[in-house]
C-alpha cells in the first residue's frame, strides 16, 4: 500500500512516459492505493494546475441486502426446490421448513419456473435445477458483466441497485513538473528565518469566498442605540437621572403628575399592579397633602379635579409606566434641595399592561429628556427638540396640539423623514409621529415647591421604535427578549444616527 | 384617544366648501385632533360581518373616523367636532349656550332620597324641549351616549346618563334606592315586567350589559327613578324602562345622569344638552330641573354659566415666547370656543363655556392661544440654561462592563425583567419562599407574573431558541433584576446584575471560571481580593459550583447548570454559567 506522496508520485511519474490517465480507478487498482485517496491527490494536482483531471463516471451495479443473502444462500426458488423431498411435501409442511420470505417468494418463482407442481403435494416436476440467479449475484459482486436483460431481472426484484463511480481521466496540466513542490497558502515563520519565502510558490487566493469569521462577542443593536442617544444628552449637556426602580408607587407614577385617580392609564388593563410588594406607605407628608389638594379642591390658580381623592389609590405600588415617574421624584428633590436649572435625561424600561403585538410589548425603553429653569418657552421646547432631532438626522419636525394629563401645552413630534435611517427618498408631505413633549403643568410643579416662574419642558420616545426602523425589524420581539436570534445580534451595523 | 365618525358630507356642508383629503388632515393636525380612518358605512357592516372588500359601491358614502384628545369630552360627536372646526375657522360664532326663563313653580323637580347615598349618591338632570330629531341626529345623540360612557363615565361606573320621552311621564320624579326584588318594570327592548334581581340574572348573557353589573350588583340597594306615578325610568347605571324610551319623533327629552362623582355628572349632563340643544326649537335654550336633595337642598342644573377665569397676559407671553398684544390674544382665544376680553393689570378675563371643562388653569388658556397662533408658527430659540452633562456613575460602569464582556467574545442578549414564576421558581429547582420576588397582581398571562430576580431565566430561554446556532454559545446581559427590599419606601429595589453563559458540547466549566477571573481583573480585584468556595444552589451542578465572596459577602455563584434544570429549558447542550452583583464594585 503506497501513501499520498507515493501514490503523487507514482501519477506524475506515469505521466511522464504516457499521455494520459484514462481511468484513475483502474489505475489506483494497480498502485494498490485506496481511489479515495489516490482522487484527493489529484484534486490538489489538478487544482495547482499540474495535471488536468476530467471527471469519469462509471455506472456499476451493487447487491442489496437481500441480494447478498441470496448470494450466500442460493435464490429462493432453489431454496425451496431443494427443500422439496423426491417423495413430495405438503405446502403447509414445506412452509414450515423455510423461512417465510423464501418460502412466499420461493415458492411462486420454483412455481412459475414450473420446477415444482401440486398434486395436491408438492413435487418436483424436474429432477435437477441450477442456481442461476445465485451466479449472476456473484458475477456482479465481482464486477462481471451481465446481460441487459440479466440486469434488468435482477434490479426488479430488487436484488441490486446501482453505484455511481466517479472517476478521472487525467492528462497533464500546464504547470505538470514529475515532481511537485507544494505550493503554500501562508507565509511562516520559517519561510522567513530560512528566506526561502522569495522562492517557494504560492496558491493563488480565492477572493470570492468570504474571509475566516471574527471571534470576539458583539453588543446588543438595542442598547448600541442607547448608546448613542445618552451620547446625544451628554453632549447637550443632559444629567443623566436614576431610574433603576422599576417598583414605583401610584404616587409618584399619577398622582405627583396631576394624573387623576379615575384616569383610564391607572386602570387595570393598562398598569400592572404589584400583589407584593403591594403598598407604599411613607410619603413625604406636607407633600402629598398639597398633592390631594391640588386634585381635590385646586389652588395655585387652578380648580383641581373636584373629586375625592383617595390616599389608598396613591399607595397602590405598580411597575412604573413611564419614567416621568423618576422626573417627579428628581423634581420634587430639586425643590427639596434649592432649585438650581437642570437639564435631566433618561433611558429605562417602562411597564404597560397591554396586548402584546408585532410592534407593543409589555415592557420597553423610554427616552426622557426634560429642561427645568426659569422662563423657559414653548419656544424654547420647539428650539431645544429641533436640536435633539437634528443630531438624530431629521431636520424637519412638525408639532401637533395633543394631550396628556401632566403637561399642557402638548406636542406630538412629527418627523418629515427618516434621512438617516436609510431613505433618501423624500417623500414629501409624509409625516410620522416620533414622540411626545410638553410643558409640565403648574398643578405637578407647585406642589412641590418649585418657584412659581419655573418652568419644565419635557419630550420623551421610546429606543425601539427608532431601532427597528434603523436596523430593518418589523417585530419588536425579534429585538428585545428571548427570541431574538443571536445571528441579529452579531452582524448589525454600528449605530450612525445622524452621522 | 376616542374616535369619532363623521360623514365627508356633513362637514363639507357644515364647513362651508369642499376640502380634500389633504386639506382636511392638515385642519385636523393644526387644531389637534386627527383624521385616523377614511370609510364608509357599508365598508363598515362589511368588516363587521367578514365580507369581501370588493364588494363595494362606488357611492356610499364616506366617513371620515376621527380622533380627538382624550379631555375634550365635547369633540365626541360630529356635532361638536363641527362646531369647534367652525368656530376656529371663523364660520360661525360661539353659541350661547342658556337656561330658559321659566317661573320656579313650572320647573321640574327630582327629588333625592337619602338611601341612594350607600349606592349612587347623585342625579342631576336637564330637558330639551322641541327637540327636532332625523336619523342622523337620533344616531348622534345614542352615540354620544355611548362615548361619554365608555371614556369620562368610565364605562358607567362614575356617571351613568338616561334620557327619556318627557311627554311619557309625569313629573316630580324621584331618585330612590330600593332593595332589587321591590323594583319592577318593563326594561328597554324587552316586553315582559322584571324585578330588578331577575334582570340581574338576565342580563348575565347580555354581552353589552354584563359588563355594567358589577356596579351594583352586591349592594342591597339598586338605584332607580321614579316619576310621581311610579313609573320606572331608569335602573342605573344598567338599563332604561322601556316606558319612556325615545324615538325618532320625540319631542322633549329628559336627561339625567346618576353618578358616584359629582363633577363628572355635570360635565357629562353639559356636555349632552350643549351639543343637542342646537336642535332645539329655542336654539341652544336648556331647560332646567330643580334637584331637591335628601336635607331638602334645591340645586337648579344645568349649570350652563360662563366660569371666568384672570389670566395674565405676561403669563401667556412669556410662557409661549411670542410677544402677542391683547387684542391678539383675545382674538386668538375666540377661535377656541373662548370668548374674553382685557381687563386691567395687563390681564385678561376668560369666560369659560360649559363645553370647555378641560380647562383648569391659565395654562389651558395659554395653550389654546397657542394653538390658534399655531405650534408651527412660534420662532425657534435655545433655552440659556446652562448645565453640564453627566452620566449616573452605575449607568457608565455596567456599559464599560458591557464592553469587557463583548471583548472577552461574549455576545449580549436584553431579556424582559417580567417571567412567569416558573420560570424563575421551579425551572429552576427553586422555590418561592415570598421572601425575594415582587409579584403582580393583574398579569395579562403568565408571562408577566413575577419581576425576575436572576438573570438566569432569561438567559436560559435564549438558549432553548437558539437550539441550531453553532457551538459553542456565549451570551451575557448586564440588567437589573428587582428584590423586595423593606428598607425602600417601596418595598422592593433594582439590583444590577452581570450575567454570562458559555454553551457547548462540554460544559466550559473553566471558560466561565476564567471569565469570572477576567472580570475581577477589569474590576481591579486583585487575585487574593476574592475568594470562591463550593456551594450547594439548587440550579447547579453538584461539584461544579461555587459562590463568589467579595471583602466578607457572597457577590455572586457560578457553577455548570444542572441537568434537570437544562432539561425543564429544553436545552440540548451542557452550560456554564456566571451570575454577580455589581454595585458592590462601584
Amino acid at each position: 500500500m503506497r501513501d499520498a506522496d507515493g501514490a503523487e508520485r507514482a501519477l506524475l511519474a506515469f505521466l511522464e512516459s504516457n499521455a494520459e490517465i484514462s481511468n484513475s480507478e483502474a489505475f489506483a487498482r494497480d498502485l494498490g492505493v485506496d481511489h479515495e485517496l489516490l482522487a484527493g491527490t489529484i484534486k490538489s494536482l489538478h487544482g495547482f494546475g499540474f495535471i488536468e483531471a476530467k471527471d469519469v463516471r462509471r455506472e456499476s451495479w451493487e447487491l442489496t441486502e437481500e441480494g447478498l443473502v441470496y448470494s450466500r444462500n442460493g435464490s429462493p426458488e432453489v431454496q425451496v426446490f431443494d427443500a422439496v423431498p423426491a417423495g413430495g411435501i405438503s405446502r403447509e409442511d414445506l412452509q414450515r421448513k423455510l423461512d417465510d420470505s423464501v418460502f412466499s417468494i420461493g415458492f411462486r418463482k420454483a412455481m412459475s419456473n414450473k420446477w415444482l407442481e401440486t398434486k395436491p403435494l408438492v413435487s418436483r416436476k424436474v429432477l435437477k435445477v441450477e442456481d442461476v440467479v445465485k451466479q449472476q449475484l456473484l458475477d456482479v459482486k465481482d464486477g462481471k458483466n451481465l446481460s441487459a436483460a440479466d440486469i434488468d431481472a435482477l434490479k426488479k426484484r430488487k436484488l441490486i441497485v446501482p453505484k455511481v463511480w466517479k472517476a478521472y481521466s487525467i492528462t497533464k496540466g500546464a504547470n505538470y513538473a514529475p515532481t511537485r513542490t507544494k505550493a503554500a497558502t501562508e507565509v511562516t515563520r520559517e519561510m522567513l528565518l530560512k528566506e526561502t519565502w522569495s522562492e517557494v510558490a504560492f496558491k493563488p487566493y480565492n477572493f470570492q469566498a468570504l474571509g475566516q469569521p471574527t471571534e470576539g462577542g458583539h453588543l446588543h443593536p438595542l442598547l448600541k442605540v442607547r448608546t448613542k442617544f445618552r451620547q446625544i444628552f451628554l453632549e447637550m449637556g443632559f444629567e443623566e437621572m436614576p431610574t433603576n426602580n422599576f417598583v414605583e408607587s401610584s404616587f409618584w407614577n399619577f398622582d405627583a403628575l396631576f394624573q387623576p385617580q379615575q384616569h383610564p392609564a391607572r386602570d387595570s388593563h393598562d398598569t400592572f399592579f404589584l400583589k407584593s410588594p403591594c403598598k407604599t406607605q411613607t410619603f413625604p407628608e406636607d407633600y402629598l397633602e398639597r398633592v390631594k389638594t391640588i386634585h381635590e379642591q385646586g389652588g395655585f390658580g387652578s380648580i383641581g379635579y373636584m373629586y375625592d381623592w383617595k390616599r389608598e389609590e396613591a399607595e397602590k405600588n405598580v411597575l412604573r409606566t413611564h419614567t416621568t415617574a423618576v422626573s417627579s421624584r428628581m423634581l420634587y428633590k430639586l425643590a427639596q434641595d434649592g432649585f438650581v436649572p437642570k437639564r435631566y435625561f433618561s433611558i429605562d424600561r417602562v411597564f404597560r399592561n397591554e396586548a402584546v403585538d408585532r410592534t407593543h410589548l409589555a415592557e420597553f425603553h423610554q427616552i426622557e429628556g426634560l429642561i427645568c429653569d426659569k422662563g423657559l418657552t414653548l419656544g424654547d421646547l420647539i428650539g431645544v427638540l429641533n436640536d435633539f432631532f437634528s443630531r438624530l438626522g431629521m431636520k424637519k419636525l412638525r408639532f401637533k396640539p395633543a394631550y396628556n394629563p401632566y403637561t399642557e401645552p402638548s406636542m406630538e413630534i412629527f418627523r418629515q423623514v427618516y434621512p438617516l435611517y436609510g431613505s433618501y427618498h423624500e417623500q414629501l408631505n409624509k409625516w410620522v409621529e416620533v414622540g411626545n413633549s410638553g410643558m409640565f403643568r403648574p398643578e405637578m410643579l407647585l406642589p412641590m415647591g418649585l418657584p412659581d416662574d419655573v418652568s419644565v419642558i419635557a419630550w420623551g420616545l421610546s429606543l425601539e421604535r427608532p431601532t427597528m426602523i434603523l436596523y430593518g425589524i418589523d417585530n419588536i420581539r425579534d429585538l428585545f427578549g428571548h427570541k431574538v436570534d443571536l445571528k441579529l445580534i452579531k452582524s448589525n451595523p454600528i449605530c450612525r444616527l445622524g452621522m | 384617544m376616542p374616535t369619532v365618525s363623521v360623514a365627508r358630507e356633513l362637514l363639507h356642508t357644515m364647513l362651508g366648501r369642499v376640502y380634500t383629503q389633504e386639506e382636511f388632515d392638515e385642519l385636523c393636525f393644526v387644531i389637534g385632533i386627527e383624521l385616523d380612518d377614511v370609510t364608509t358605512e357599508k365598508a363598515i357592516i362589511r368588516k363587521e360581518k367578514h365580507l369581501q372588500e370588493n364588494e363595494a359601491d362606488e357611492d356610499e358614502e364616506v366617513i371620515y373616523k376621527i380622533e380627538v384628545p382624550a379631555n375634550r369630552y365635547d369633540l365626541l360627536c360630529p356635532e361638536g367636532i363641527c362646531r369647534q372646526l367652525r368656530i376656529f375657522l371663523r364660520v360661525e360664532k360661539m353659541p350661547t349656550y342658556r337656561l330658559s326663563r321659566l317661573p320656579d313653580s313650572s320647573i321640574l323637580k327630582m327629588i333625592v332620597k337619602p338611601e341612594t347615598a350607600v349606592i349612587r349618591p347623585f342625579v342631576v338632570c336637564a330637558i330639551l324641549r322641541g327637540i327636532t330629531f332625523d336619523q342622523a341626529r337620533y344616531a348622534s345623540f345614542i352615540d354620544l351616549q355611548d362615548r361619554l360612557h365608555q371614556n369620562i363615565c368610565r364605562k358607567r361606573t362614575l356617571v351613568a346618563i338616561g334620557t327619556h320621552d318627557l311627554d311619557t311621564l309625569q313629573g316630580p320624579f324621584t331618585y330612590e334606592a330600593l332593595p332589587p326584588s321591590e323594583i319592577k318594570f318593563i326594561p328597554l327592548k324587552q316586553a315582559q315586567e322584571f324585578t330588578a334581581k331577575e334582570l340581574m340574572e338576565f342580563y348575565k348573557s347580555d354581552l353589552k350589559l354584563k359588563k355594567f353589573l358589577h356596579i351594583i350588583e352586591d349592594s342591597p340597594v339598586f338605584p332607580v327613578i321614579y316619576d310621581s306615578n311610579r313609573t320606572v325610568l331608569s335602573l342605573p347605571p344598567i338599563i332604561n324602562g322601556a316606558h319612556s324610551a325615545i324615538s325618532l319623533n320625540t319631542k322633549n327629552v329628559l336627561i339625567e345622569c346618576t353618578a358616584t362623582d359629582l363633577t363628572k355628572a355635570k360635565i357629562v349632563l353639559n356636555t349632552m344638552v350643549a351639543m343637542f340643544s342646537g336642535y332645539c326649537d329655542e336654539k341652544f335654550e336648556v331647560e332646567p330641573v330643580d334637584v331637591v336633595d335628601p336635607v331638602g337642598r334645591v340645586t337648579r342644573c344645568p349649570d350652563l354659566s360662563l366660569r371666568t377665569m384672570d389670566v395674565d397676559l405676561s403669563y401667556i407671553k412669556k410662557s409661549i415666547g411670542v410677544p402677542l398684544q391683547a387684542g391678539e390674544i383675545v382674538d386668538l382665544l375666540s377661535k377656541m370656543q373662548l370668548t374674553s376680553k382685557e381687563i386691567d393689570g395687563d390681564k385678561i378675563q376668560v369666560f369659560i363655556p360649559p363645553t370647555r371643562s378641560d380647562i383648569l388653569h391659565p395654562c389651558d388658556v395659554m395653550e389654546d392661544v397657542a394653538v390658534a397662533y399655531g405650534f408651527n408658527n412660534i420662532p425657534k430659540t435655545r433655552p440659556k440654561t446652562s448645565t453640564e452633562g453627566r452620566q449616573q456613575p452605575l449607568n457608565e460602569f455596567s456599559d464599560l462592563l458591557r464592553l469587557e464582556l463583548a471583548m472577552a467574545g461574549f455576545s449580549e442578549v436584553l431579556n424582559w425583567v417580567l417571567v412567569s414564576k416558573k420560570e424563575n421558581f421551579t425551572l429552576l429547582n427553586r422555590k418561592d419562599d415570598e421572601k425575594i420576588a415582587a409579584i403582580v397582581s393583574n398579569p395579562r398571562s403568565s408571562d408577566f407574573e413575577v419581576l425576575r430576580t436572576s438573570l438566569l431565566p432569561g438567559i436560559l430561554k435564549v438558549m432553548e431558541h437558539s437550539k441550531d446556532v453553532p457551538r459553542p454559545v456565549k451570551v451575557f446581559e448586564i440588567s437589573d433584576v428587582v428584590l423586595l427590599d423593606p428598607s425602600k419606601d417601596v418595598g422592593a429595589a433594582n439590583s444590577r446584575h452581570l450575567a454570562a453563559l458559555y454553551c457547548s458540547t462540554t460544559s466550559g466549566f473553566e471558560i466561565i471560571h476564567g471569565l469570572l477571573d477576567r472580570i475581577m481583573n477589569v474590576l481591579n480585584v486583585p487575585v487574593d481580593g476574592y475568594t470562591v468556595e463550593p456551594s450547594n444552589e439548587p440550579e447547579l451542578f453538584k461539584g461544579r459550583q461555587a459562590k463568589i465572596f467579595y471583602k466578607g459577602s457572597c457577590v455572586g455563584s457560578f457553577g455548570i447548570i444542572h441537568p434537570q434544570v437544562l432539561k425543564n429549558f429544553d436545552i440540548p447542550d451542557p452550560c456554564s454559567y456566571v451570575e454577580m452583583e455589581i454595585e458592590r464594585f462601584l
